[in-house]
Parts: C-alpha cells; structure tokens; sequence
C-alpha cells in the first residue's frame, strides 16, 4: 500500500501531465479548481489516470466531492485499504 | 434436390478511398453570437470545446444540396464520373423526413442513374460506419464504386438556449468515392474495429420522439439533441482511444506508422485527451477542424480530412487513423490511405 507522500506525489505527477501544472504546487491543502486552475475536463482525466495507477474506483457521483488534493489523496487511500 | 447454381462475383479485392470533397455552409456563427442565448463567454467556450466559430446552414442549404455539393467534389478528385457509382449511402441525423432515404434524391441529383442508394443511422460514427459498408461492398463485388456522404444541420436539432450544447453542434457535407484497389499493395482501407452500447443511449439522443415533440405537452416544438457531457468526455476519451488502438493493430500497423490522426471532431477537449491515450508521437498531424467548423457529427471527418488536404497536413499516400463515436452509443475506426 502505497503511502500518503507516493499517493501525493503520484497524484501530481498525473495533474502535471494532463494540465501543466508544476507537480510541487500540487500539494495536499491545495484546492483543485481554485488554486490549480482544473477544470471539470481536466478533472475526469485526472481521475482516471489515477483510478489506473492507483487501482481504485472513483465513481462520477464522487468526483465533485473532491475539492482539494487531500480530498483525492484520502480518498484513494481509504480505496487501497 | 437443387436446382440450378447462383453465380457470385469473386470477391475478396482489395479497396481504397479514391477521392474526398467537402461542403462548408455559408453562415459563420461566432461564440459572441452564441452567447446571446446562453450564459456562457467566448473564453468558456474555447476552453471546453476548442471551438472558435461554426458554419450554420442557410434556409438554401439543405441536407441534399449540401450532400450532392460535397459529393460531386468526391467523384471529382477521384475522377469517378457519377453514373460509375453503384450506391450511395448517405450517413446523418438530421434528413427530416421519415422517408424517402435522402441517399435516393442525391443520388438522382448528381445523375448517378439508378444506382443503390439509401441512408444509415450512425450519429456521430456514421461516416466510419458508411466507409466500411462502402469498403465490404467494393470487396465483394456487390458495387463497383460507393459514395459514402456524411451530412448534418445539427443547427435544425439543436437548442439555442441549452448552455451544454448550443456552442457545440453544426452543420456541413463530407464525401468519399470507395473503389478497388489495383493489386494486393493497394489496400486503403484497414478492417473497421466497431461496435455498439445500448446502455448508455440517454447519454445523447433527441429529447422525445417526434409525436411527443408535435402532440404532447408544451408542443408543437422541434424534438432537440440533449447531451451529458461529462460521461461522454469520459468514454469518448478513454474507451474510443482503446478502440482507436484496435483499429491501429487491426490494419497491422504500429501508431508509429501514421501519418494523421482524424477522430470525429466532437470537442478539441476529446481529441486531445485521446491523443494522450493514445500516446500518438509528435509527428502525427492531429485533424483540428472543429475549431472554425464545430461538431458536425457524420460529416466531421471527412470535412477536417478535407480541411488537412487543403492546408497540405495530409498528402497522398498518408495513412490516417479515423474513429466516429457518438449517440446510442456507437463508435466505428479505421486506418485508411489518403488517396
């Protein structure tokens, strides 16, 4: 199971793929449409690039319910568990 | 006991695409004008659609005219005269007449005589699909030459007050000649990778049928398309990309190997984020006509093939990855050779 700081840090890599975005302005408190600029778009890619490196299911309904990073990173958390 | 012996063609020749026209409607539709009816911004729309401007039809530009102006380019540049052509197939949504098939005017209309004609229901994927009975048509032998016309005015189903999809539908005419190849190195038209989900038919569709658009509540009006964009983002961008790769391995090809890649111009959005599914190398040219010309469903792809010939993007010999995907759910790729 992978830690906080690898899902992070994975989760970021994933956000400066689609987006641009540095990976280190990625961080957990940061929120993903106001600070990083994500759009509804941008934030299905992003989920599922990471329901496919991480191994979890985040189903549409959910994805709104994801407003900061640390939202994302808990949640795929509680989905490895 | 039988009697007598039915006589077939042998079949099994190789096909080709052998020329590609297009009609662009008159009336350019900019985002300010959109806006209008919507409470949206030039800004949003660029953002989420990539599109810039669209072609709307006038009241003299109709599915056929459209059709047999798109058409009679084809056969030109595949120097195909009309009464060489055995059947039309015409690919749209938007011929508002039950019947007769809109395949049977145009055909009449470029002098194609009495040659098969009749119109397919595909959305978004009826031109992939109207290409690949074209081409199992040609390798038997049913037909010597196919028209393939993909024709929409998205513009008469759409909503102008609906922000989810009003910015994003048009109007336009696409064609293809379908035609045998000379010998066995001339295949121009890989094996199509298709399919259907009808689970997921709410996700686009027209909003009521046409006796609950005249007769029922709050009618007569006309039966608009409606669109939950979100879920179709997500398939079109992750499963047709899949699919996009079947079509690519079915050809025997390697992605490395395109030249172009043409997906049906449904939101700028979309065909990038398949591109990145796709991992598709820089050097493929990537067909971005939605931007001046919007989503023109059946008609988008050979439209934005027609648009990269011009701006010689695609030259002849090309190879180029084609996938259509839309409402039903349908979706239908192949890799064909730009003639």
């Amino acid at each position: 199971m992978a830690s906080t700081e690898e899902i992070r840090s994975g989760l970021a890599e994933i956000v400066n793929e689609i987006t641009g975005v540095p990976a280190d302005d990625v961080q957990l408190e940061k929120s993903f449409t106001d600070d990083l600029d994500i759009d509804s778009l941008s934030m299905i890619e992003v989920v599922v690039a990471a329901e496919e490196k991480f191994g979890v299911k985040i189903p549409e309904d959910e994805v709104k319910n994801l407003a900061t990073v640390g939202d994302a990173v808990s949640y795929i958390e509680k989905g490895q568990a | 006991m039988m009697s007598g012996s039915i006589t077939v063609p042998a079949s099994s020749r190789p096909t080709r695409v052998l020329g590609i026209g297009a009609y662009r409607p008159s009336r350019v539709i900019s985002n300010e004008e959109i806006i209008k009816n919507i409470d949206s911004s030039d800004e949003w729309i660029r953002t989420r659609s990539g599109i810039e401007s669209r072609r709307w039809a006038t009241d003299d530009e109709t599915v056929i005219s459209m059709s047999v102006s798109a058409a009679q380019k084809a056969l030109a540049d595949a120097g195909v005269q009309p009464e060489q052509v055995g059947c039309v197939i015409v690919a749209t949504v938007t011929h508002l007449y039950q019947t007769p098939a809109a395949a049977v005017q145009i055909a009449h209309k470029l002098g194609a005589g009495t040659a098969a004609a009749f119109d397919i229901s595909a959305a978004c994927a009826g031109f992939c699909y109207g290409l690949s009975l074209a081409s199992d048509m040609v390798r038997a032998g049913t037909a010597e030459h196919v028209l393939v016309i993909g024709v929409e005015r998205l513009s008469d189903l759409t909503d102008i007050h609906d922000r989810s999809t009003a910015f994003i539908f048009a109007d336009g005419a696409g064609a293809a000649v379908v035609g045998a190849g000379d010998n066995d190195d001339e295949q121009g038209i890989g094996p199509v990778v298709w399919g259907s989900d009808g689970e997921h038919l709410d996700l686009i569709r027209q909003r009521e049928e046409w006796r609950e658009a005249l007769f029922g509540e709050g009618g007569p009006r006309m039966p608009h398309l409606v669109m939950d964009g979100n879920p179709v983002f997500r398939w079109a961008s992750y499963e047709m990309a899949k699919v996009a790769q079947q079509a690519v391995d079915a050809a025997g090809i390697t992605i490395d190997e395109l030249d172009l890649f043409v997906p049906h111009q449904a939101n700028m959005r979309i065909t990038d984020a398949m591109a990145r599914s796709l991992k598709l190398p820089e050097k493929v040219a990537i067909a971005r006509d939605i931007a001046q010309q919007g989503n023109t469903s059946a008609a988008s792809i050979p439209l934005a093939l027609e648009r990269m010939l011009e701006t010689g993007e695609a030259t002849s010999g090309d190879l180029a990855l084609i996938i259509g995907f839309g409402a039903g759910l349908v979706y239908a790729g192949q890799v064909i050779r730009i003639p």
